[in-house]
């Protein structure tokens, strides 16, 4: 490998870095090098490190050992400033865009000095279209940040890294709110930039893009360097193994025998909020005994959808029924009482209550109902029995019921979460990014979960940014784009890139054979 | 710099910032002392004895403290909901309008009628008082920290405007003021030639209220859920706009019985100065319990102290007497770095 | 109503309302500023009690009366920079830290006032800004003494405003502080100082409102008494939500707001006046601000991560 990448440059070189957040060693002596013009992927579970170690590089976190050496020269630790004036650009998993401005000022915020006056903006705004007519970004200068796409966002972030001569481009994740249509273009995006002579790190946890896109594989496994391989010398299986450290059985789904409808939406609409779409004639059936999976970019309704099932939107039009009944009323409480289990998108801000011990966070959907709350009494014994009763269950790893819940473990949150909602045995189930950023243990039981519920019976809506999670685990999948729902489609019976399709809105508007 | 959480402080920690921040309160106050040319030793000396010096100087202070064991309820109780109810001054006023309203002879009822009938009118007003704000901020998403602030220049103009006109004393001599309570609704003393009034009883057994309130009932739990993530709290289903609602009910009710206490117990009558800033001291007060109702009771005492201590001392030593109150910001800014210190570690990088 | 349209027609109706309006375009401008970077300043009415001392405590002791403004500034900046070390880097309730600044501010002040004066019950007078009327412009009727027949520092808030747009939305320092106020990761992804950025605004935010306080003093009352600014401060946060965060409409709000707190004023002496008691007319400046808040409240423009602290260990 040395030999045959010998010839070119080093132009990233790190040594040894170490991270640690109080008991947590997030980077443990981790080493690599980047040469000019090549991608290499950083690849690791959720929690493995990529991250920090990229925000290391770009000066956000300083290591505490370890040095990095940029085209030879060392960097100073802890100074994004200098890391942007050595030509390191860096496109983080959440954006950092700034909503109220145009795409033009974000591109050209901290440019230039602070105390200096002005902007020539029509030559900043020439660069910028010369720039994304190279590497083909298609944006709008003027246009208000608040307003774009996903999509349309990253082409943003990479533009600003380009406009100030980056040349080492590190994208994290870049791919997670992609269709794929979308991220092949991204793709061909990076190709023309190695041979441009730029260099780029690309993080991800997906095996496939991985392969697809990268010259090396540097992966991380619980903070250390666990491997690092030629592409072309490695494959798939062995990228698996490297990353979770035992070989991977992806979750075996039986066919499933759909019983009722449970949940049924017929042409349902709600309203829409600032740029999220809401729902737009939606159809939609939640059978017992089968996995409803929901593909789409994010931002296409899917919190609409989510909001509506959980009970804190109402349809302005259309009609909902649970059971075969329109519900009289509609609320959180009315969708619980209903039998929907809710696992929310947002485990921090939307699942828990961070200082409310794991007690008081078991309880908080049932807290006003006997025998948890009697006459506007709380029964604590109770509540703390319960919540005894879902760690154990629920394998949630934590000192006891009266930890603060903030102190555990994104898996044992969710695993608390999932416990909670699923104790009273639901007929519905709504999982909205059920196992986003957790490591492989936690996603292999909380998809075990989700399966054995289907297998009792319980209707389940599977929401989730990751299509593959979709295809592997849903028994039909429907599309979402604009508020706007596919048809159903069944198991098998679309590739990725037919879904793709749809979720960039193919297919909608009555072409559907077109798909 | 960067904080980063501390999972389990020492107990060095919890208790070392706390008294960190205390030493620097007492040496500010110290070297305003010297700026006002006085000796910061016999100065603070004398704020303590004049606090606590004697049996006057102790029931004086617990005089003072009645109002904000009140105040600092009412503020404890909104904080806690994430209701940011700066109008306990104004609530206040309102309480106080109303036991004049009852107690100047417009009922005849014995004491043990009157006294209770007066409170309940006091905590009502108070409580509508404060709901004004809590349903614009409900209904409309308006601030409440600027509507409550803006609401006590209005509520206190009302107030004048009362003394000036209908609740005017006839026999007041033209001074703004109201009639003098009936001897019936006056709160007695707790023991016979104390100043100590009832009303210092009725402010402990509300903080136990409170207290029960909040970690025994549903109604505390809901308060302490919307106040810590209102987000998660709609989410798993709680009536977050009536726990609001009635977190303002509660809330405002405190704070009028502070205005309560202090014209039947304290004053007699409701002129426009009987409350120097209670309802904005009782943040202070709630601040420095961190918001618990049983220390709000000991915060209290300790502010009190402060204030009553100051005053005796500024007669004495000739320290303008605004040192208390200066001392008593400090402590405030400094307590809460202090708290946040001992829950994080400050790094670099 | 023939009164009300007397009162409207009278060029000292409408110098009025440029007077009454000056302090609070200074205020407004500061607390701006802050919550355009993201924080809220709630010190702002002990801040404007400070400058206000300040800037007349200057002059009273023989200082110039441009040293005046400077030195209340400074002492705003001072605050600023209490609120701003506290709720920034530490990221401590904005809510709690403002009150506690404008406490803070307040008693200060008190005790300083106290201290230089101990046995003063009329507070001394000062020799304040002079009226300087601009040549020619303010021989136009009406509009001409209302607008320019000012004192130097109301001529300085219409000023401040241009410059506060120009520098918001022309300039690299401008665009940095609205990107502060609504994504500060953006911010810092640009090798930004978002620590920095929100302190700089709060303390040169902070010391405008002293000025803002300082006006009272040296350019409309010329002497500082006890609870002079009375909820101007308040009023002021008001003021910047209902100019939607910008500062050509937060003028218009405070112009707005000197009308009709001018127009209270003089209907107080008006047959009208002679019925309604006078606190109802003082409670409308105040009524009309909690109106306008409910009205703007419908519009969202507020910087989106107002009152969020940001921290580097938290993304």
């Amino acid at each position: 490998m040395a030999d045959q990448l010998g010839a070119q440059e080093v132009v990233l070189r790190l040594d040894g870095i170490t991270k640690r957040f109080g008991a947590l060693t997030a980077n443990d002596a981790v080493s690599f090098s980047l040469h000019r013009g090549e991608v290499v992927a950083l690849l690791g579970e959720n929690g493995a490190g990529k991250t920090t170690l990229m925000n290391i590089l770009f000066g956000h976190y300083t290591a505490d050992e370890g040095t990095v050496e940029l085209f030879g020269q060392p960097l100073p630790p802890g100074n994004p400033r200098a890391a942007l004036a050595a030509g390191v650009g860096m496109v983080h998993q959440h954006f950092t865009l700034a909503d109220n401005l145009s795409v033009l000022e974000n591109i050209l915020l901290g440019t230039r000095p602070l105390w200096s006056f002005g902007f020539d903006r029509a030559s900043a705004r020439a660069r910028i279209v010369q720039l994304a007519r190279d590497f083909g970004l298609s944006v709008v200068p003027e246009h208000r940040v608040g307003n774009l796409s996903v999509g349309e966002r990253q082409r943003v972030e990479i533009l600003k890294a380009l406009y100030r001569d980056a040349r080492i481009l590190i994208l994290d994740e870049p791919t997670a709110v992609l269709t794929p249509q979308e991220t092949d273009a991204l793709f061909v995006t990076l190709r023309k930039m190695v041979a441009k002579g730029l260099s780029v790190v690309f993080i991800s946890h997906k095996l496939h893009e991985v392969m697809a896109i990268s010259s090396r594989v540097v992966v991380l496994r619980h903070g250390k360097l666990a491997g690092e391989v030629a592409t072309g010398q490695t494959d798939r299986h062995k990228l698996a193994e490297l990353m979770v450290g035992s070989e991977v059985k992806s979750p075996e789904l039986r066919a499933s025998t759909p019983g009722p409808a449970l949940l049924t939406l017929s042409q349902i609409s709600t309203p829409d909020h600032g740029n999220a779409p809401g729902l737009k004639a939606a159809n939609l059936a939640l059978h017992a005994g089968q996995i409803t999976g929901l593909a789409g970019v994010s931002g296409n309704g899917q919190a609409a959808l989510a909001d509506l099932i959980a009970g804190l939107e109402r349809p302005v039009s259309g009609d909902m029924a649970l059971h075969g009944e329109a519900p009289a009323h509609w609320s959180p409480r009315a969708a619980m009482d209903a039998g929907i289990a809710r696992i929310p998108e947002d485990r921090h801000k939307t699942g828990t209550i961070a200082d409310f011990t794991l007690t008081e966070n078991a309880i908080l959907e049932s807290y006003s109902q006997a025998p948890f709350s009697r006459r506007g009494w709380m029964n604590w014994r109770a509540a703390r029995d319960f919540a005894e009763q879902v760690i154990t269950r629920y394998d949630v790893r934590c000192p006891g019921p009266d930890t603060r819940i903030r102190l555990l473990s994104g898996g044992n949150m969710q695993k608390l979460i999932l416990g909670r909602a699923m104790e009273p045995g639901p007929k519905v189930i709504l999982a909205n990014q059920p196992v986003r950023g957790l490591d492989i243990g936690a996603i292999s039981f909380v998809h075990g979960q989700l399966l054995a519920a289907r297998d009792r019976g319980a209707a389940i809506l599977l929401m989730s940014e990751d299509l593959d999670e979709v295809m592997a685990l849903s028994d039909v999948i429907q599309v979402i784009y604009e508020g706007r729902l596919s048809p159903p489609f069944s198991r098998g019976s679309m590739t990725a890139a037919q879904l793709g399709q749809w979720m960039a809105g193919g297919g909608f508007d009555g072409d559907a054979h077109a798909a | 710099m960067r904080l980063e959480p501390i999972a389990n402080p020492t107990l060095a920690r919890t208790l070392g910032f706390p008294l960190i921040a205390l030493t620097l309160t007492v040496l500010i106050g110290s070297s305003l002392a010297m700026l006002a040319g006085a000796n910061p030793f016999a100065t603070l000396g004398l704020i303590l004895k004049g606090a606590a010096g004697s049996r006057f100087a102790i029931l004086e202070t617990l005089n003072r403290a009645t109002p904000l064991i009140f105040t600092g309820l009412a503020v404890a109780v909104a904080f806690r909901a994430k209701l940011w109810n700066i109008g306990a001054e104004a609530q206040l006023y309102a309480g106080a309008v109303m036991a004049v309203l009852l107690g100047t002879g417009a009922l005849g009822w014995p004491s043990g009628l009157l006294l209770p009938a007066m409170a309940g009118a006091a905590m009502l007003a108070g409580a509508l008082v404060l709901l004004g704000p809590a349903i614009l901020k409900v209904r409309f998403g308006v601030d409440e920290v600027v509507t409550t602030l803006l609401f006590n220049f209005v509520v206190l103009l009302f107030v004048s405007m009362l003394l000036e006109g209908p609740l005017k004393d006839p026999m007041g001599m033209g001074w703004p003021q109201s009639s003098r309570l009936i001897p019936e609704a006056r709160l007695p003393r707790i023991i016979d030639g104390l100043r100590l009034h009832w009303g210092f009883g009725l402010a402990i057994l509300s903080a136990l209220v409170v207290w029960v309130i909040q970690s025994r009932t549903t109604l505390g739990y809901e308060m302490r859920a919307v106040g810590q993530n209102r987000q998660a709290a709609e989410f798993a289903g709680i009536p977050v706009g009536r726990v609001i609602l009635k977190t303002a009910l509660l809330s405002g009710g405190l704070a009028a019985l502070a205005g309560f206490s202090e014209v039947a117990g304290l004053k007699g009558n409701l002129t426009l100065d009987i409350s120097p800033g209670f309802g904005y001291t009782g943040i202070i007060v709630a601040m420095l319990a961190l918001l618990n109702p049983v220390g709000v009771v000991v915060s209290a005492i300790f502010v009190a102290g402060v204030f009553v201590g100051a005053d005796s001392m500024s007669r004495a030593a000739g320290v303008p007497t605004y040192i208390a109150n200066i001392m008593l910001a400090t402590a405030l800014l400094t307590m809460v770095l202090a708290i946040a210190l001992t829950r994080f570690n400050v790094r670099r990088g | 109503m023939m009164e009300i349209l007397d009162i409207l027609l009278s060029a000292s109706f409408w110098a009025a309302v440029i007077r009454i309006a000056s302090p609070l375009i200074f205020a407004t401008m500061g607390e701006l500023i802050c919550e355009r970077a993201g924080v809220l300043n709630l010190g702002i009415e002990g801040i404007m009690v400070a400058g206000a001392f300040a800037g007349w405590m200057t002059v009273y002791s023989g200082g110039g009366l441009w040293t005046g403004v400077i030195v209340a500034m400074m002492a705003g900046m001072l605050f600023g920079l209490v609120h701003a070390t506290l709720t920034v880097p530490f990221g401590l309730s904005q809510h709690v830290v403002g009150l506690g600044v404008t406490l803070l501010a307040t008693s200060a002040t008190y005790f300083a006032y106290r201290l230089a004066l101990p046995r003063v019950n009329t507070p001394p007078r000062i020799e304040a800004f002079q009226p300087l009327p601009i040549p020619y412009l303010s021989d136009i009727p009406i509009i001409g003494h209302a607008l320019f027949s000012q004192t130097p520092l109301t001529y300085l808030a219409f000023v401040l405003v241009a410059v506060v747009s120009v520098v918001l939305y022309r300039t690299p320092l401008g665009l940095a502080l609205r990107a502060a106020g609504e994504n500060p990761s953006a911010v810092a992804a640009q090798g930004l100082s978002v620590t920095g950025i929100r302190m700089g605004a709060v303390i040169v935010g902070s010391g405008l409102m002293a000025v803002g306080g300082a006006f009272l003093t040296m350019s409309a009352f010329n002497s500082f008494f006890f609870e002079m600014v009375n909820g101007r401060g308040w009023i002021c946060i008001a003021l910047v939500v209902f100019g939607a965060w910008m500062p050509g409409k937060a003028l218009l709000g405070a112009v707005l707001f000197g009308v009709f707190d001018a127009l209270q004023i003089r209907l107080q002496q008006t047959t009208l006046g002679a019925d309604v008691p006078y606190q109802v007319f003082l409670m409308m400046p105040f009524l009309l601000s909690i109106l306008a808040l409910v009205v703007m409240s419908r519009r969202a423009s507020v910087p989106a991560a107002l009152m969020v602290p940001f921290n580097k260990g938290e993304r």
